[in-house]
């Protein structure tokens, strides 16, 4: 071995992924747990790439049903309008609505795309041992992680429109299939995310020179 | 297994690039953050018990508060009413939506509920000196709920749906609209004061 990384996994050691303690990796056993706290030690998540695709697969064939069916129908004075995600992006557009027009389509287009879009590049660049910007790969996936949960405004906008206009009585508003389908996805694009271990991302990466830490 | 696995108390392996760092003796008041990719390592600062614990009170005064007050009040021609945090769930169950009613039960409602109701189980017994039964668990479990409690982003949803209808109606932000927005600030405030690190450091 030329250079070696000066990483936990690369000197046997293991990090608690709950509360954080090092220890060392006595033997190659199978279940090991956590010295301080009882946890138990894994030096990546297991699974971690196989369990990221499954969700991820999900999320991508869901996202078909997600965007085709109605979020909602709104029925006023006899009339029933129905809208999918895009469609009621695009009345908001028409009614000069644009504010909340970009809120929506944020939220529920460009986010879950980027992500999903993310998620794939770095499960792929993680298999086919890339090399190339560990930190910037890093910053794809934290930003994927905290953006991931806002998608979620879409079927909360249902739910409050849902109630308050049960409330008016002038006009009733359900709930559409498109919905349930939408939530889903963001749960399953949540669950990729967090079995997504950060550190695989690493594991190929070029050794670093040791020096104290950066302080901040 | 009894064997006492060697370790490391000094020693700490970043969590998202696993670069193996020794935290300085002096630390100061600021963060440590790892050398290659950033990632905070070590907060210094506030006490790891009474702060979590004054959060997690004052969470759950605001939670009640914001479930027990309406949160838009809702006007057209000369008919007012209001609506509650939880009346849209439960129109949805009504609708036949169980699945959906529930994604929205859990991210409102029952996630931040069982974030806040960690947060006082695990630091009132701490503060008083005493370690809470499941502490591991419940540290765990506190941890892995904190990004399925969607407070702030169902705030946004209330103000895209308030500001969608109220050309056609009058729409007027209620009590809870205003405890769910502290709730949200303090909630957030929280999720930073966790730190199972310097904890087990200090309990152990």
């Amino acid at each position: 071995m030329t250079a070696r990384v000066d990483t936990a996994s690369a000197h046997e050691l293991l990090s608690c992924h709950s509360c954080g303690l090092v220890s060392r990796r006595p033997a190659p056993v199978s279940r090991l747990s956590c010295p301080r706290c009882g946890v138990a030690l894994h030096a990546r998540i297991p699974r971690s790439l196989s369990r990221t695709w499954a969700w991820l697969v999900a999320a991508i064939m869901l996202y078909v049903p997600a965007n085709l069916l109605p979020i909602m129908h709104v029925t006023s004075f006899g009339r029933t309008r129905s809208d999918t995600i895009l469609s009621g992006a695009e009345y908001l557009v028409q009614l000069g609505m644009w504010p909340l027009a970009l809120i929506v389509f944020v939220a529920s287009v460009l986010v879950p795309v980027t992500k999903i879009a993310i998620l794939v590049y770095l499960l792929v660049s993680v298999q086919v041992r890339s090399r190339y910007r560990p930190l910037d790969r890093l910053r794809l996936y934290r930003f994927t992680e905290f953006v991931g949960r806002w998608s979620m405004v879409d079927v909360f906008v249902v739910t409050v429109l849902v109630a308050l206009i049960h409330l008016g009585r002038v006009a009733e508003v359900e709930a559409g299939l498109g919905a349930l389908f939408f939530s889903a996805v963001v749960v399953l694009t949540m669950l990729a995310a967090r079995t997504f271990d950060p550190r695989l991302i690493w594991d190929n990466a070029e050794p670093v020179d040791v020096e104290s830490n950066a302080h901040r | 297994m009894s064997a006492v696995i060697p370790h490391h108390h000094n020693l700490l392996a970043c969590p998202e690039c696993d670069l193996l760092q020794r935290l300085p003796p002096e630390r100061g008041r600021g963060r440590v953050c790892c050398r290659r990719c950033g990632c905070v390592l070590h907060h210094a600062g506030r006490d790891v018990i009474v702060v979590p614990l004054a959060l997690g009170i004052t969470a759950m005064v605001l939670f009640i508060l914001s479930n027990a007050f309406p949160l838009l009040e809702f006007g057209l021609q000369g008919h007012r009413d209001a609506t509650y945090l939880l009346a849209g769930i439960r129109e949805l169950f009504a609708q036949d939506r169980p699945l959906l009613a529930s994604v929205v039960l859990f991210t409102t409602i029952l996630a931040p509920a069982l974030h806040i109701g960690l947060l006082i189980y695990l630091y009132l017994p701490l503060a008083l000196g005493r370690r809470p039964p499941g502490m591991v668990a419940a540290l765990r479990l506190v941890q892995a709920v904190l990004p399925w409690s969607m407070l702030e982003i169902f705030l946004l949803g209330v103000l895209v749906a308030g500001v969608k209808l109220a050309e056609q109606a009058t729409i007027e932000p209620g009590p809870a609209a205003w405890a769910l927005g502290l709730l949200v600030i303090v909630l957030a405030a929280a999720a930073t004061q966790v730190h199972p690190h310097r904890l087990w450091d200090r309990v152990a």
